[in-house]
């Protein structure tokens, strides 16, 4: 039984929903407060959504420089999975640990609905046990989640198959429809879309459950860093 | 130039108030004793006006843990889970600046939830604006949206639904209503009392500023040292706006819900309308004991606050703890982790002994504990012991006759299709800006009948069972006859939860009025009290508790009365989704309930949408039959229940039939489905756009048995047609296209909304 | 003749300010302490066609109050600025 660690920032608010899909495939979740700067004994870490000290400033601008994010650089760093979602997915850009930014959405609104999402890379800890092409239903819920990078990561990231995630109608604006994109060895991947959402038929999709299995490292064989 | 008023007018007090003061205190009150009874007996504290009539409601039921009068009523829920209801207005605040108007009245009513040991689990929203056609009604909608869906996400409670309402009565006074539901082990509730002499009161959250310092603003220029008059209210004493800190909110959920965890409190208040006062008189009166307050304790924001500002201003995100003193290190410790400031500034002491040898819970203001006195007055005298009033009522005289000129008396004219597509509107653009999942537990969120939540959360037991709310208004027929009208709003709220397989179980409500010192208003609003006490007793619902929101009018005119209806439901296993609205090709399509309604007509269009959009607000409202919506209602509910209940049924979707009728719930399923439907011609135009609840349009795939089932229960069903085809066909009628009715639902708020600024 | 005009719409003295209050809180952690009274606003630049650089601000002035800022809890400054 895997034990992730899963970080909560004063001002996070889907903790219990990260922890919950954790727990749902048999793993252990644990949540680690954003003032520690060990992780000893965890086997992946999640930065859930919510809005991190507020997203006063930009989001993910002030959690980047909690202590905890020294500790999640150096488990990275050792190939352990990290998973950001939604404003995990903006800490980890703020912190450079992946590459681009999250601007405000193309409407200028907020938006919570339903996306289709589909698989356009499988080296990556999250979309390992999906296929190329696979169509998922996982919900977005925010307001700065349009995907931009510059030209030349751009090219990079098509070129290593960084883009894991694309939306099939893009809700918000983001560049190539990118819904979620990994780093070069594709341990630590980042994602706007909420896929501990999706993870019962009771609430309207149980599509996340892959990206989970895949994360856990259920079902799927043991990840071997890209490099 | 004319003396100025005298300060206790100025403060919204009446001589006949500050003779009662005078008799309270046994002397002459100074003028910061003045501040505290002009805020505490105002309408907004006090209800002084409705209190005689809300006594009228019925509040018990044996599942009823917490009625009227607490932060939040809470019911038992079952499975050892307590559920925490409150609705509140935020009106006016809402209307000078929409957006943190509005984001401030999620933040109240969050904090009357977690105060009562719950985790508040969704917020729902019934918003009322004047016609879209005009600029500043889409600048308020805009801001009032925006900062619901800022404050709420970022705090992280999920906005499961609302209502929207557009009608020029509240084209200067926008309604901004605000529901909030919370769930918690049973043992953890707490009530707001402060008890021990010798325990502290400790202020959470946020330093205190001038934010919503009202009437006592007076006092700014006016003094205690009796200085200049109002001429030089300077500038930067203006009473301010209140701005929300979702951020800040959310760390003093979590640090409050850990302190009730540990068993670190006594008791927990939180800071609403009239701030410190508030909140240290009630809990001091509800416990008997006095209180002790240091002025000098309290964190600021501002330098150079009187003690009248730092006692009434309205700050935001603030709590009031009582603790023993052996709590504090381990208090302040939880309260550091959280990033949250707590600060001793008060200290329970003995009740005084009056003249007559009785015993009185003293609330006493000083500079410094054991400083100097500046205010001492009893406790209950602010929080219990505002003055009753009986205000004059009178029906408007004009009534008789805007009920006579009933549309129902016409012969319908023009296109059914021009006007069915008129009246479809997808408040999507609305919901899309909310967070309406948070939690994992929204089975069916907003835009639907009502939502449906399973009753989960960090801390609770686990349990299959769901809650089920519901908000409602029908404004047109409470114009029309209050009574009656606010009787089929609670009809109408019963029957939306059936829609989702719950039953009904507590009332809350948000009675939205105008000036109080018009006796037509007195009259609609004590007629409105009857109706839902005739509904709540004839359904069998206690009313636990409610917000009464006055004057709000505008240039002289009174907004239509406005009672909102805030329904809480429950259903005991939620396995399987409801089927909602999503019929199948091939089903057969049924009315379920009483195909007339029992009134003057058989399809009665006085305040329906259809009428209202024709400007024809006159007309006879249905009559409230408890028994006959009853029966409809619970046949619905049942068969619902079993499907959540994960049992195999022949029902396909479910809907209830409310605002705009028949034709637009058919319309409205279309939509969602992109399936056509082929419908009977029906009796007449009417029937097509006709409101009276009870009503249920159902799809089945086994219609003998359906009805079978439904005869067996006493409860008439209508076969109506079967769903296929690209068309919305009902009878000679309407013909419409899947596409165009679907296109013109989903883009109608949008268009107004964009129209050129 | 075209004016450069800048306008910082920042919260009225009074009102909370929550974003500058929290900035404010995390710069310690940073390493930067002695930096207080942190306040959080927006900037707005636009160019405004006038006769003169009074008639440019008065035009920024009346934009900013009735568009850009709520007079309410905002305060709009408009200045010419240099590009």
């Amino acid at each position: 039984m895997a034990r992730i660690g899963v970080v909560v920032f004063p001002g996070s608010n889907c903790e219990f929903d990260a922890a919950a899909a954790v727990t749902r495939l048999g793993d252990q979740a644990e949540f680690v407060w954003h003032t520690r700067t060990d992780l000893d004994g965890i086997d992946g870490v999640i930065l859930p959504g919510g809005f991190a000290h507020g997203d006063y400033l930009r989001p993910g601008a002030l959690a980047r420089f909690s202590p905890v994010m020294g500790a999640v650089e150096r488990f990275a760093a050792t190939g352990g999975p990290v998973l950001g979602i939604c404003n995990g997915f903006q800490v980890l850009v703020e912190a450079g640990m992946l590459p681009g930014a999250l601007q405000k959405n193309r409407g200028l609104t907020f938006l919570c609905q339903p996306t289709t999402l589909v698989v356009s890379s499988t080296s990556s800890v999250l979309t390992r046990g999906a296929t190329i092409g696979q169509e998922l239903v996982v919900p977005i819920n925010h307001f700065s989640g349009s995907y931009t990078c510059d030209d030349e990561t751009h090219d990079e990231l098509v070129r290593n198959g960084q883009i894991v995630l694309r939306y099939k109608e893009n809700p918000n604006g983001s560049r190539d429809d990118i819904a979620g994109v990994a780093n070069k060895s594709g341990n630590v991947v980042g994602l706007m879309p909420h896929p501990e959402r999706a993870m019962s038929a009771l609430l309207g999709s149980a599509d996340g459950m892959v990206l989970f299995e895949g994360f856990l490292g259920v079902k799927v064989a043991p990840f071997v860093l890209a490099h | 130039m004319s003396s100025p008023a005298p300060l206790h007018r100025a403060l919204g007090l009446t001589d006949t108030e500050l003779e009662s003061i005078r008799e309270v205190l046994g002397r002459e009150p100074n003028s910061l004793e003045l501040a505290l009874y002009g805020v505490m007996w105002s309408e907004h504290c006090s209800y002084k006006s409705s209190r005689i009539h809300l006594r009228r409601l019925p509040t018990e039921a044996p599942h009823v843990l917490v009625g009227p009068g607490e932060n939040a009523g809470v019911i038992d829920a079952g499975d050892g889970i307590a559920v925490a209801i409150r609705i509140e207005s935020h009106n006016h605040p809402s209307a000078i600046e929409p957006y943190q108007g509005a984001a401030t009245g999620v933040g109240g009513i969050l904090r009357d939830v977690f105060t009562m040991g719950a985790r508040p689990l969704a917020v729902m929203d019934p918003l009322f604006f004047g016609e879209l056609s005009d600029a500043r009604q889409r600048w308020l909608v805009e801001g009032v949206v925006s900062g619901i869906s800022g404050y709420g996400n970022s705090v992280g409670v999920p906005t499961i639904g609302g209502e929207l309402t557009f009608d020029d009565c509240y084209a200067s006074n926008p309604l901004v209503n605000v529901l909030c539901c919370g769930a918690m082990p049973i043992q953890r509730l707490v009530l707001g009392v402060a008890s021990g002499v010798g325990n502290l009161a400790v202020l959470l959250g946020s330093s205190t500023g001038r934010d919503g310092i009202g009437g006592v603003s007076v006092l700014a220029s006016a003094g205690f040292d009796g200085a200049d008059g109002a001429e030089s209210l300077d500038d930067a004493k203006r009473p301010s706006v209140q701005v929300g800190d979702p951020y800040e909110e959310k760390r003093l959920i979590e640090a409050c819900l850990a302190l009730l965890d540990d068993g670190l409190v006594v008791g927990i208040q939180d800071l609403g309308g009239a701030g410190i006062v508030c909140a240290t008189s009630e809990t001091a009166a509800r416990g008997g004991v006095g209180m002790d307050v240091d002025v000098t304790a309290i964190p600021l924001r501002e330098a150079g606050m009187a003690p009248f500002e730092i006692m009434t201003s309205e700050s935001q995100e603030r709590m009031l703890a009582i603790i023993t003193p052996e709590n504090w290190d381990a208090v302040a410790a939880l309260c550091t982790k959280w990033e949250v400031r707590a600060t001793i500034v008060g200290h329970v002491v003995e009740p005084s002994i009056d003249a007559n040898g009785r015993s009185v819970a003293m609330l006493r203001v000083r500079q410094g504990f054991g400083g100097e006195v500046l205010a001492e007055v009893p406790a209950s005298s602010l929080a219990d012991e505002a003055p009753l009033y009986n205000r004059p009522m009178a029906r408007p005289a004009d009534l008789d006759a805007i009920i006579a000129d009933d549309p129902s008396d016409d012969e319908p004219v023009g296109s059914p299709n021009d006007d069915l597509l008129e009246l479809l509107v997808d408040p999507a653009w609305v919901y899309r800006q909310y967070d309406s999942q948070l939690f994992l537990n929204t089975v069916v969120g907003p835009g639907r009948d009502a939502a449906l939540l399973r009753l989960a959360g960090p801390g609770l037991p686990s349990s299959e069972r769901g809650v089920a709310l519901s908000t409602d208004s029908n404004p047109r027929w409470c114009a029309l006859d209050p009574r009656a009208g606010t009787a089929l709003t609670v009809a109408e709220s019963v029957a939306n939860l059936a829609c989702v397989g719950a039953t009904a179980k507590a009332v809350v409500n948000c009675l939205n009025f105008g000036n109080p010192e018009h006796p037509e208003v007195m009259w609609q609003l004590s007629e409105a009290i009857d109706g839902m006490t005739e509904a709540c007793v004839g359904l069998g619902l206690p009313v636990i508790g409610g917000n009464v929101s006055l004057y709000n009018e505008s240039g002289g005119h009174d907004i239509d009365p406005t009672p909102v209806v805030g329904l809480l439901g429950v259903i005991e296993s939620l396995v399987a989704p409801p089927p909602g609205w999503e019929w199948r090709k091939g089903d057969d399509i049924v009315l379920v309930g009483a195909r007339h309604a029992n009134s003057h007509y058989r399809f009665p269009l006085g305040g329906t949408r259809w009428a209202t959009r024709r400007g024809r607000r006159g007309g006879h409202v249905p009559y409230f039959d408890a028994e006959t919506l009853a029966a409809a209602i619970n046949f619905v509910a049942g068969e619902v229940a079993s499907i959540c209940a994960g049992q195999a049924s022949d029902v396909t979707a479910v809907h209830d039939v409310g605002g705009g009728g028949l034709a637009v719930a058919l319309a409205e399923m279309v939509a969602v489905t992109a399936l056509g439907v082929e419908i009977v011609e029906l009796e007449s135009h009417a029937e097509l756009f006709a409101e009276f609840p009870g009503r249920f349009v159902v799809a089945t795939n086994d219609v003998q048995s359906f009805i079978a089932r439904a005869e067996l229960a006493g409860v008439p069903v209508v076969p109506l047609g079967t769903v296929g085809g690209r068309t919305l066909r009902i009878g000679s009628m309407i013909e419409l296209s899947v596409d165009e009715v679907a296109s013109r639902r989903r883009g109608a708020l949008e268009e107004s909304l964009a129209a050129v600024l | 003749m075209n004016y450069f005009v800048i306008v910082d719409v920042t919260l009225r003295k009074g009102i909370a300010d929550p974003e500058g209050s929290t900035i404010e809180r995390a710069l310690p952690a940073l390493g930067f302490t002695g930096v207080t009274n942190v306040h959080a606003g927006k900037s707005f630049r636009f160019d405004v066609e006038a006769e003169s650089e009074e008639a440019a601000l008065e035009k920024a002035t009346s934009l900013a109050e009735r568009l850009l800022s709520n007079p309410v809890i905002e305060d709009a400054l408009p200045r010419i600025g240099e590009r």
